[in-house]
């Protein structure tokens, strides 16, 4: 009754799979990973629900699987977002400052976060995300806290992701319907990045691009912020069209091609090979040649790469990165997808590792489950900010509990 | 060709244009009369042809030719093409004349009905015996508008597509594309005539006007013959430093273009453009560099053309063809098909006046009905023209459109006009041997 651990849920309903993550949250705001749960999707298209009853019911499988699993009851979740509407921009705000001293108050801080907020956003879009970067007082940069300090002019940059109200919407109503309560949405690319990456990454900058079923999810750090985000609603699944669609088989043979025969790098040594396909007796089908198959794979995933690139590129990012590229995503799971996204991007890539949680190893060591574990980590600074505001009600629970515990 | 006697020869000699003649047919192809705007189209005759005299007495064109007889009482065709067929054939000397003196000839009808159906068909062929080009321009009914008058309107085409030089077919249910819910029938319709009334205007242009870039008639009609089962149209406009950009974006934005993806299965691409003086040999290659980019496999027609009036603005006018997809009208055979090959062999060796000798002399009384006519001419020409369909069918086998695979039914993800569906290997023209 009086745990001081509390459970955060986070659930990503992705084109390729439905997965949520239980995590526990310590009394010294330690992370650490208790239960997974996933299905296979069947309802979404491109990171977006089309089909709201398959959707639902791979949802309540997931949620089940992890609920056994972490042996909780879950009853909020932090949901993952994603689809080709979803834009991120940045936005400055100003405030002037008046007191006679001059000196910025904590009200002036608020006030000027509020105005950067105000965008003006179609009315059919909706703000996921508004991301404070940095302040700035009189002109002069990279103020991190500024309440207290001197000056006339005080702004603020923000980082702004938005999307389409109802598509947005969608998502949430179909969790709703399961008696699951959404805390809060968030966008699935800042959910990985928040998994893979460390305060030092970030402060260098990195640029993580998650490659999913259906959509690619990328975000761009530099000087500890988020400076840039964007999706491309292209990912794992059109691999398996093009495979389908080139080597023509069906779909379903494809993906399995694609599993068991894929790689995003050009092998030499596979030149002339071909792979038999049998069906369920064993007798054989067709034949398909693997240089074929590695060579339609290869294009497609390095477009991926050209596309982010050409992006980062023109938001003048690119010089930032220093640390690196970081992957994610089941696509990071392609042999040599790291070496193909260097010879692309030019510049040095991994495949990213979860850092500063502990827990499930099963789970951790995966990427296609970083975004999920990022909405954990997300529920946590959000969890973590709620208690430290109601530290009142913290200090009369900890006085109970001592009470009670005392025989 | 043929001498001009009652040329308005002042206006088109300059750009050495043969004297015109724009026909509507039909109801729809009378008030489509009464949408053109008429100063566009100097030079032109303009004629209405019509059973119903309604229409006729509501229209402001000088010849007006009621077609009437004891047959129908006063009645009009009542949605019937056999009787519209019937007394265009009876009065076949009265559009003949109606025709005489010029060179091209353009049809404008609605097919579906009884008149327009009926009648165009054989006009078209009154037409070309005086010696004209023919080109049409026909729209097919709305499918909601029912089955029959689809069935008419298809067969009718297939009967125009045998006599007309060019027939350029928009399908009504495309403008749904234009539309929304809250647009009403006659704006529906208005929107439709303009659409059609645009792609004459645009054809027209690209004849009639000083080019930069001149085209002629006879390109036209090689392109659009035998390929014109469905068209679609789009014509914008832009003006300012950066309209050729615009443009390029406006077209390939059309609702009607299906973001680029009709140009992209299209088999001919005709590409009319029109500017003020100021008109660029740059920005005519800036926006066929783009439209050539997106349908590479197509055959590309087009003409650049200066009009004083135009000022700074820059408009195109593009005209796709495609094969039908369900090639309905590949898997009907025989006559209909034979009499096109003959036509075209005969007047590829030995010109037009000889085709319209032929027809005539296998043809000796008008009276006789169409596929009578056909299979005469069929027989005529047998053994030569089995040969010619041969090899026009080898040539014309259906190219593959690309299926999209599980992403045909979502949204499409496009960027910068490409579209991210479609396999990366085959945008970019990846062999695999």
């Amino acid at each position: 009754m009086f745990d001081d651990s509390s459970i955060i849920v986070g659930l990503e309903i992705g084109t390729s799979k439905v997965c949520a993550v239980v995590g526990e949250q310590g009394a010294d705001g330690a992370l650490n990973i208790i239960g997974l749960g996933q299905a296979r999707s069947r309802g979404v298209r491109k990171g977006e629900v089309a089909d709201t009853a398959q959707a639902e019911e791979d949802v309540r499988n997931a949620i089940v699987e992890a609920e056994q699993m972490a042996d909780v009851e879950i009853r909020n979740v932090y949901l993952g977002v994603t689809g080709g509407h979803i834009r991120g921009f940045n936005n400055r705000g100003v405030h002037p400052v008046v007191s006679a001293d001059r000196e910025i108050s904590e009200d002036d801080v608020q006030d000027v976060i509020k105005n950067a907020k105000a965008i003006n956003l179609p009315t059919e879009n909706n703000v996921v995300h508004a991301i404070r970067q940095h302040f700035f007082v009189d002109g002069q940069d990279g103020v991190i806290n500024p309440a207290g300090m001197l000056g006339s002019r005080l702004e603020v940059d923000v980082h702004v992701v938005h999307g389409n109200t109802n598509r947005l919407q969608n998502a949430i109503r179909l969790v709703k319907g399961l008696q699951l309560e959404v805390d809060e949405i968030v966008f699935n690319g800042l959910a990985s990045s928040l998994a893979l990456l460390t305060g030092e990454q970030k402060e260098l900058g990195a640029l993580v691009i998650d490659i999913g079923g259906g959509t690619t999810d990328y975000v761009v750090y530099a000087g500890g912020v988020i400076r840039h985000t964007g999706v491309l609603a292209v990912g794992g699944d059109h691999v398996s069209n093009d495979l389908a669609y080139g080597l023509k088989v069906p779909l379903s043979r494809a993906e399995k091609l694609k599993l068991e025969h894929g790689s995003a790098w050009l092998d030499e040594k596979i030149k002339g090979q071909s792979v038999t396909i049998t069906n369920e007796l064993g007798l054989p089908l067709k034949t398909v040649n693997v240089e074929h198959l590695q060579r339609i794979m290869s294009l497609r995933l390095e477009e991926i790469f050209q596309l982010v690139a050409q992006d980062v590129e023109q938001a003048g990012l690119f010089d930032f990165l220093r640390a690196g590229v970081f992957l994610g995503g089941g696509g990071a799971r392609i042999p040599h997808i790291a070496r193909l996204a260097e010879h692309a991007l030019q510049m040095p890539v991994s495949i990213g590792q979860t850092n500063s949680i502990s827990g499930l190893k099963s789970a951790l060591d995966q990427p296609e489950f970083f975004t999920a574990i990022g909405l954990v980590k997300f529920g946590s600074f959000k969890t973590r900010k709620r208690e430290s505001k109601s530290s009142l009600a913290r200090d009369i629970k900890g006085t109970l509990r001592r009470f009670l515990q005392r025989p | 060709m043929k001498t001009k006697t009652e040329t308005p020869a002042a206006m088109l000699e300059p750009a050495g244009m043969r004297a015109a003649k724009i026909i509507g047919v039909g109801s729809a192809g009378v008030s489509l009369l009464e949408v053109m705007n008429r100063g566009e189209f100097t030079g032109a005759g303009f004629a209405a042809v019509n059973t119903d005299a309604t229409s006729l007495a509501g229209s402001t064109v000088a010849l007006k030719i009621h077609l009437e007889t004891r047959l129908l009482r006063g009645l009009g065709t009542g949605g019937d093409p056999e009787r519209g067929r019937a007394i265009a054939e009876e009065q076949f000397t009265t559009l003949k004349t109606a025709c005489e003196g010029a060179d091209v000839i353009f049809i404008v009808a609605g097919l579906g009905g009884g008149a327009g159906s009926g009648i165009t068909p054989v006009l078209a062929r009154a037409a070309r015996e005086t010696g004209a080009l023919v080109l049409a321009f026909v729209t097919l009914p709305f499918v909601c508008e029912g089955n029959r008058r689809q069935q008419q309107a298809q067969q009718s085409l297939e009967q125009l597509r045998a006599v007309a030089d060019g027939v350029i077919c928009l399908p009504c249910q495309k403008t749904f594309k234009l539309i929304d819910e809250n647009t009403s029938v006659l704006d529906t319709f208005r929107i439709t005539g303009e659409l059609l009334v645009q792609g004459v205007r645009g054809v027209w242009r690209l004849l009639t006007r000083p080019g930069l870039i001149q085209i002629h008639f006879d390109d036209l009609c090689a392109l659009v013959r035998n390929r014109h089962s469905e068209s679609a149209f789009a014509s914008v406009e832009a003006s300012g430093p950066a309209r050729s950009r615009e443009v390029v974006e406006k077209l390939l934005n059309h609702p009607l273009l299906e973001e680029g993806r009709v140009l992209a299965e299209s088999e001919a691409v005709l590409v009319s453009m029109m500017g003020g003086r100021d008109l660029t040999m740059a920005e005519v290659n800036r926006v066929m560099e783009q439209i050539n980019r997106h349908c590479e496999r197509a055959q590309v027609i087009m003409g650049a053309a200066v009009d004083e009036a135009m000022k700074t603005r820059l408009s195109v006018t593009l005209i796709a063809a495609r094969q039908n997809p369900d090639a309905k009208t590949e898997a009907q055979s025989g006559a209909p098909a034979s009499v096109e090959c003959a036509d075209m062999s005969a007047s590829r060796s030995a010109g037009r006046r000889q085709v319209a000798a032929v027809s005539g002399e296998s043809a000796p009384q008008s009276g006789l009905s169409l596929e009578q006519r056909e299979q005469v001419l069929a027989r005529h020409n047998s053994g030569r023209a089995r040969k010619a369909m041969a090899r026009m069918r080898q040539a014309q086998l259906p190219l593959a459109i690309i299926s999209k695979g599980r992403f045909d039914k979502s949204e499409p993800t496009i960027h910068k006009g490409e579209d991210l569906d479609i396999p990366t290997y085959i945008r970019r023209g990846v062999a695999l041997n």
